[in-house]
């Protein structure tokens, strides 16, 4: 019998505000434990909160993004437990009343078939503010647990969908496609090695069309790669222990990524009583149609509508489209290409994703840091595109360009690497060709079309690679016609 | 001199007919003289003490100065001041030296107020006899065996016993009118939002609010010019326009109409009080004044919803104080959970420990609604009251407290006889309003009692107004405890 995997996600995007949520101190990353935490952070007697209108103004982008409700007025809560890296005893959180409302992400999620992948509206149910908890660091202190509270107050956009997620691959599309759009509208850097972006993933099992069964999370998974291996390998876990007869029980679980298995970290009974209530020291928090119609005009074209203008209108595959706005830099790049080598597409696109993404990835840069500019890039194109160079010789120029950079059409002038386009000059040379193989002629006269290629080979020969391939085809088999 | 207003302070030390130095000095040898017998003060610090009174006469000796220039203030331990041991009245505190200033020091320091002393409170702030501090009782200057009410009992007492010029106080249900009428001085508590909470030690955040302690209305009005102002480092600091609390001191009270609220005088209320709240009314128609009968219906359940939404607030409050980062810290323990267990339970005191179960109690999951929701309904009700009953008064006018100072350890063993203390004062803080007590009276034993004057809301010079107005036709303030040598 059938298995139906039911998945949620609720992930933690920090958002890339320069002070924290509710002080001023400066939310870097790295630097020397405590240096980074103001009386506020470190909850000295009689510190107030005071909130931080950038990261409010982070959330609402998030919430236009994914055509979410905004709430016109919400409302911080305390989440009360005791832990030593959480210094006031409890955290500052929305629980009843979040600033953003449901909402919805599409996402592309690819098929065994390569290159294949299918569609599908993930729901969220929510999104709201939060601050992060400091570090507690139980290595190097002797027995000791060592406190660094820098991280304490950075402010977090906890986003949470519905579990409407099938498989690994799903939820791994989603978390990508989330990743992708939060550093698409400036929120978060995504940088998921330092934290930036963390996902607890909600995993059931149930039979098809059977209610939805105990769920357990997997906390604190910082690589798409951990996400994909936790979810199926607690899925599985959570199989058998079905089908040997058991029960699975509600629980908070950790991955471990050495052994690539899920461990219980608490079960239901020992849950936390977080006595939520409204912090009496921030007032409800009111957002009026005119900010959200500022922030509204300030939000970039969304991957999404570029997706579907790329197809539509430039006739790009899905599969191309998806991956040129796999980040907006990409996007841009592409655009700022196409706007250089107009109505070139594909032939954009196919370099980007090969020989440019190719290049990149053996450097282990990101499209940021491409040595070569899109102008140099299109300009490039737009020499393939009139028939100035050939293919091979734009592989040459892009060498050229990638490692010494300059003017591709210098570059072809410098290194002589335009095309043949005299048509006399070429029919001299197919002339001579002739002459000089009469048998070969014959056999091809006489029906054996293969020689084709050996003249065509001999073409190019004489022509050091630069005729234009397409017009000394034509000049061949008229000639070779007789 | 010691029964100088703050206005002939201020003349003398601009005159220099005595400088802040010496008006220190003056003060700081009465508090070595006198505060053994009274417990008023927990920390006196001459060194810094008179380091601002002789940065003060420097100030002094160039123009132009603010009033309070030179004049020491007490403040209540609740404030942080940097450099000071600021102890909230905890052993959970008794060793943490604050390492900022709160906005009301702030305030004290930019006019070149001297900072006389960090006076004695309930642990923090949660009692009505200053009986609760870690730093034992303070006993009021008007009957040594008498409590002189609380929180804020030690600056009560201290400028009762003319151990400072003023003092400051905090307010959560009533805790600079309470002590304030039980030994014979003035106190306001302005409007939620007018003075600024950033560096003043939590109670319950949505009730505290500061305000001045002294001898006198005029007193006041001055204390508030530098206490209150919009503060961005508090969410509920209101912003609005600088005013003169002073403005309206000396406008006659022709036609003003004072509400009397008739829960305020029912059963409970002793026959004394009763009878110097009547005589004071009596005063205010000599002055001009109209009485109008009102109502406060919902009143009646200003302590039950007071106590859970004060205990909830403070439970959630008074978790920073784990002995993680500062404060107590149980010497011995065997984990984590442990420390937390013993430096709280040894750190705190009975009372707080008390509210910190309640409010833990009705926060809880499955109470949540039938006591925090629903005392937050009650409270909204409480406070329609108050703006029902303004659409036919000016002011509302009452005891503050149903008895003048009860005897020190009388309510200790019941703390809802304790908590009732507070009946009159508290729905005033749960409908955020502006109130203030003034001395009215003396009972059978020579003991204060206190008029209470509860205003709309930023009404606090009208209320400054119709208290001074009063000041001037009687000498009740100007009374002093027979038993300190002035």
């Amino acid at each position: 019998m059938q298995w139906e995997i039911v998945i949620g996600l609720e992930v933690h995007a920090q958002l890339s505000t320069s002070s924290k949520i509710f002080s001023g101190a400066s939310t870097a990353f790295g630097a020397e434990p405590n240096t980074q935490a103001c009386a506020v952070d470190l909850a000295l007697p009689g510190v107030l909160p005071v909130l931080n209108r950038g990261a409010v103004e982070r959330a609402v982008r998030f919430g236009l993004a994914v055509g979410a409700h905004i709430a016109p007025r919400s409302v911080f809560s305390r989440k009360n437990y005791f832990y030593p890296d959480l210094p006031k005893g409890y955290q500052i959180s929305q629980f009843d009343l979040p600033i953003i409302g449901q909402g919805s992400l599409t996402i592309q999620v690819p098929t065994t078939t390569a290159g294949q992948t299918y569609k599908k509206i993930v729901r969220l149910t929510r999104a709201h503010l939060e601050e992060d908890a400091g570090k507690s660091l139980h290595e190097d202190f002797h027995g000791m647990t060592g406190i660094d509270l820098n991280r304490a107050g950075t402010p977090l956009l906890e986003i949470v969908s519905e579990p409407d997620m099938r498989s690994a691959a799903e939820a791994v599309s989603y978390a990508k496609m989330l990743h992708t759009l939060v550093r698409w509208i400036g929120i978060c850097d995504g940088n998921m090695q330092e934290g930036s972006f963390r996902c607890d993933a909600n995993v059931s099992v149930r039979r098809p069309g059977a209610e939805l069964g105990t769920r357990r999370e997997i906390k604190n998974l910082n690589s798409f790669r951990f996400l994909q291996q936790a979810i199926e390998y607690e899925a599985q876990w959570q199989i058998d222990t079905l089908e040997n007869g058991g029960t699975i029980h509600q629980a908070t679980v950790l991955f471990d990524s050495d052994k690539g298995e899920t461990r219980a970290m608490r079960s239901k009974e020992d849950a936390h009583d977080y006595r939520y209530f409204p912090d009496p020291d921030l007032l409800p928090l009111a957002i009026d149609n005119e900010w959200i119609e500022q922030v509204r005009n300030t939000l970039p074209e969304l991957p999404l509508s570029k997706q579907t203008r790329y197809v539509a209108d430039l006739g790009l595959s899905v599969y191309d489209a998806d991956t040129l706005t796999s980040s907006r830099e990409m996007a841009d790049f592409f655009e700022a290409t196409l706007n250089e080598a107009t109505n070139e597409a594909k032939l954009c696109a196919n370099w980007l994703m090969g020989d440019v993404s190719a290049s990149l990835n053996r450097e282990d840069r990101d499209i940021t840091q491409c040595p070569i500019t899109p102008q140099q890039l299109g300009g490039m194109l737009k020499r393939i595109s009139d028939g100035t160079i050939s293919n091979s010789a734009a592989k040459e120029v892009f060498k050229v360009l990638w490692s010494e950079g300059g003017n591709p059409d210098t570059i072809i002038e410098t290194k002589g690497l335009k095309q043949m386009s005299d048509v006399g000059a070429m029919e001299a040379m197919v002339n001579e060709i002739i002459t000089a193989n009469p048998a070969q002629v014959a056999e091809y006269r006489s029906g054996k079309e293969k020689v084709f290629g050996y003249f065509v080979g001999l073409a190019m020969k004489a022509s050091k690679g630069k005729a234009n391939p397409a017009q000394m085809n034509e000049i061949l088999k008229r000639k070779l016609a007789g | 001199m010691l029964n100088s207003s703050l206005q002939q302070l201020g003349a003398a030390l601009r005159s220099k007919k005595i400088s802040s130095v010496e008006l220190t000095q003056l003060y700081l040898s009465r508090i070595a003289a006198l505060n053994s017998k009274l417990n008023a003060y927990i920390t006196v610090n001459e060194e810094m003490s008179l380091a601002q009174a002789r940065a003060a006469d420097v100030q002094l000796a160039q123009s132009p100065t603010n009033a309070l220039t030179g004049i020491p203030i007490a403040q209540k331990d609740i404030f942080c001041a940097m450099g000071w041991r600021t102890t909230c009245g905890s052993k959970m505190l008794s060793d943490f030296i604050a390492p900022y200033d709160a906005h009301v020091i702030e305030q004290f320091n930019r006019v070149g107020a001297v900072n006389l002393g960090k006076t004695n409170m309930d642990e923090f702030a949660m009692g009505s006899s200053n009986e609760t501090s870690y730093f034992g009782t303070v006993k009021n200057p008007w009957n040594r065996n008498a409590v002189p009410g609380g929180s804020s009992g030690g600056s009560a007492a201290a400028v009762s016993a003319r151990l400072c010029a003023a003092a400051t106080g905090t307010d959560t249900g009533g805790s600079i009118r309470q002590p304030a009428a039980l030994c014979g001085i003035s106190g306001l508590k302005p409007t939620y939002g007018v003075v600024s909470r950033y560096g003043m030690i939590a109670f319950a955040s949505s009730l505290d609010q500061a305000g001045p302690m002294a001898r006198s209305a005029e007193d006041l009005a001055l204390l508030l010019n530098v206490m209150a102002g919009f503060d961005e480092r508090d969410s509920t600091s209101l912003q609005r326009e600088t005013e003169d609390f002073a403005r309206d001191l000396n406008k006659p009270l022709n036609g003003l109409r004072i509400g009397l609220p008739e829960e305020f005088f029912a059963a409970g209320l002793s026959a004394d009080v009763a009878q110097a709240i009547e005589s004071s009314i009596a005063e205010y128609k000599k002055l001009g004044a109209s009485v109008v009968d009102i109502s406060l219906p919902n009143s009646r359940l200003s302590i039950p919803v007071y106590y859970v939404l004060a205990p909830a607030e403070a439970s959630s409050n008074l978790s920073r104080y784990d002995g993680v980062r500062y404060g107590y810290r149980a010497p011995e323990y065997t984990n984590l959970a442990d420390m937390y267990e013993k430096s709280r339970a040894q750190g705190f005191g009975d009372e707080v420990k008390r509210r910190i179960m309640i409010g833990t109690y009705v926060l809880s999951h499955g109470y949540y609604d039938a006591y925090y929701l629903q005392a937050q309904k009650i409270r909204r009700l409480i406070a329609q009251d108050f703006v029902e009953a303004f659409k036919q008064c000016d002011v509302i006018m009452g005891p503050t407290t149903p008895t003048t100072a009860f005897n020190l350890g009388e309510k200790n063993d019941d703390p809802v006889q304790m908590y009732l203390s507070d009946i009159y004062t508290i729905a005033v803080n749960l409908a955020g309003l502006p109130g203030m007590s003034i001395p009215a009276g003396l009972d059978g034993n020579g003991l204060p009692v206190g008029l209470q004057i509860i205003g709309n809301y930023f009404d606090e010079a009208r209320m400054l107004n119709v208290a001074h107005q009063y000041q001037q036709v009687t000498d009740w303030h100007t009374r002093t405890p027979q038993h300190i040598e002035v």
